[in-house]
Formats: structure tokens, C-alpha cells, sequence
């Protein structure tokens, strides 16, 4: 079954590392189906394998009591994925550059930095346990209205394989 | 047989131990904890090593698969050893680009371009 947009989704799933499959395996053949291009989804694989395991590890601990809630929309033009998780937030500007200094050999602290350079807009609620991004299929120039871009109240639950 | 996943193949070629992925995908913490383990047991059979890690059929990876070749390197240039990366994916070329790991491995176009000029390993 195909699914064209406009969709908006909402998903949560159990906070552990392996769930990531759950989601990516929900939203990637709908960017397919809607025709998005093989970059894109590529991009869009990556940064829901990096920010998941983000809010997995980072922001719920690792606690398997926790839940990570996954909102989605795909537009005919961009897709907007927010992940949010139940941990206490961090501060992005505290995290260090992984390219430069020491951090270019530390094995972790990269995963912001490719969330960043694959998406064209990435933004955190005040709390922090809530990253906010987006990818166009070409790329506007971004305007703070564009960019502040939010999900329809009218989200619903998604199925897997729909 | 049950197939171990992710699984590598390894080879031995004149002064070089020659590991390939053979997985598209490497994603999985505990894929990756595995990979670890065997690679670090390829890294300790040999006194000193010049391991090229081949991610010709490597399609997709993530930051975690950058940090077990951050710790391939460090152990193996404890031990004197050489790390050479070779037939990497225009995509996957660009996350080493991205992260500047560009500047901290040394990443050739085959296997045959990273064999040369390694030098006798123990």
C-alpha cells in the first residue's frame, strides 16, 4: 500500500538501541513512495540512526522503562522528524566540535555534528530532550518562518508497514 | 551453520592482513561490539600488524562504526602497527569528510594501492 503526502505521524517505541530498525523501516519506504531522492534518504537514515540512539543512550539512560516518541511529516517537498525522549535535556552548544583538538580521536561525539550537516534545519525544544529537524528535496533559502515549520495537531498513530 | 553477522573475511597478502566487511550495512551495537572483538583478536595474533580494512561492500554506516575504527587505530599504533582503509563508497567517503577522519586515517582507493609500501610486520 502506498502512502502520498501530506502524512503526519506519531510513533513511540521502546527506548533501546535496536528499536531504531521500527522506525527507519516505517519512514524510509514512504520517502520512496514519495519519491524523495536515494541522497535523501540516505540522509535521513543516518540522522534517525544517530539522534535515536542519542536520546536511547544519552537522554533516557538506557532505561528500558522509558519510551522515545517519533513525530513524522512528509510533504511533497520535505520531510520534518522530531524525536523526543524522557530524559532531563542537554545543552547543544556545550557539546565540543569532534573535528578539531582531541575530539578528532575520541571514538564518540559525532553524532550531532552528521545530524547537522545532513539535515537542513536542526532545532531542540528549551528542554532539550526534543530535536526538531529537516530535510528538503531542494534546498530553499531557509527563512525563520520555513524553518519554524511544526507538526499538524492532527497527527495520528502509525502502523508499522503500512 | 548459523551465519555470524556481521561477519569479515580475512585474508593475508605479503606484509598486509587484508579484513573485509562483507556486510552493506554496519549499524547494530551488538554488530558492532562483535566486529570489535574479532578484529582485536586479528590486531593481538601478530606481535605488530599492517591491517587494511576493505569497505568494498560497506553501504551504510553510522558515527558508532566511526568510533570502533578510532579504537582499531589506537590499539594498533600502540603496537607499532599500520591501519590503511581502502574502497570506500562516495557516501561513506563523505561522513570521513564531514568528521575530518579524512585527516586521521589513511584511506586509499583499493586494496592494491594500500598494500604498497607497508613495511615487514612481526
Amino acid at each position: 500500500m502506498t502512502s502520498k503526502a501530506p502524512i503526519n505521524c506519531s510513533i513511540v517505541v521502546d527506548s533501546k538501541p535496536s528499536a531504531v530498525v521500527e522506525v527507519y523501516k516505517q519512514i524510509l519506504p514512504k520517502l520512496e513512495e514519495n519519491n524523495f531522492a536515494k541522497d535523501d534518504i540516505f540522509a535521513v537514515h543516518l540522522t534517525l540512526e544517530e539522534a535515536f540512539l542519542n536520546a536511547v543512550k544519552h537522554g533516557n539512560k538506557m532505561d528500558p522503562a522509558k519510551k522515545v516518541k517519533i513525530d513524522y511529516s512528509i510533504e511533497s517537498d520535505k520531510v520534518a522528524i522530531s524525536i523526543t525522549d524522557e530524559g532531563t535535556g542537554f545543552e547543544p552548544e556545550s557539546v565540543a566540535d569532534p573535528r578539531f583538538g582531541e575530539g578528532l580521536y575520541e571514538p564518540g561525539g559525532r553524532g550531532l555534528l552528521l545530524m547537522n550537516s545532513y539535515m537542513d534545519v536542526v532545532k531542540y525544544n528549551e528542554n532539550g530532550n526534543t530535536v526538531y529537524m529537516v530535510r528538503y528535496k531542494e534546498k530553499p533559502h531557509l527563512t525563520e518562518k520555513q524553518s519554524q515549520t511544526q507538526f499538524s495537531s492532527e497527527a495520528g498513530p502509525c502502523q508499522q508497514n503500512q | 551453520m548459523a551465519a555470524i553477522k556481521p561477519s569479515i573475511s580475512v585474508e593475508y597478502a605479503g606484509n598486509a592482513t587484508i579484513l573485509s566487511f562483507t556486510d552493506e550495512k554496519i549499524l547494530e551495537e551488538k554488530d558492532i561490539k562483535a566486529l570489535q572483538e574479532s578484529i582485536m583478536s586479528v590486531i593481538e595474533q601478530a606481535e605488530r600488524v599492517n591491517l587494511i580494512l576493505d569497505f568494498g561492500n560497506v553501504r551504510f554506516l553510522s558515527s558508532a562504526v566511526l568510533g570502533l575504527l578510532i579504537r582499531i587505530s589506537k590499539r594498533i599504533y600502540e603496537r607499532d602497527g599500520q591501519l590503511r582503509l581502502c574502497n570506500i563508497n562516495p557516501k561513506i567517503y563523505e561522513i570521513f569528510k564531514i568528521t575530518r577522519l579524512t585527516k586521521t586515517f589513511d584511506i586509499y582507493n583499493d586494496v592494491e594501492e594500500a598494500s604498497e609500501g607497508l613495511s615487514q610486520p612481526n
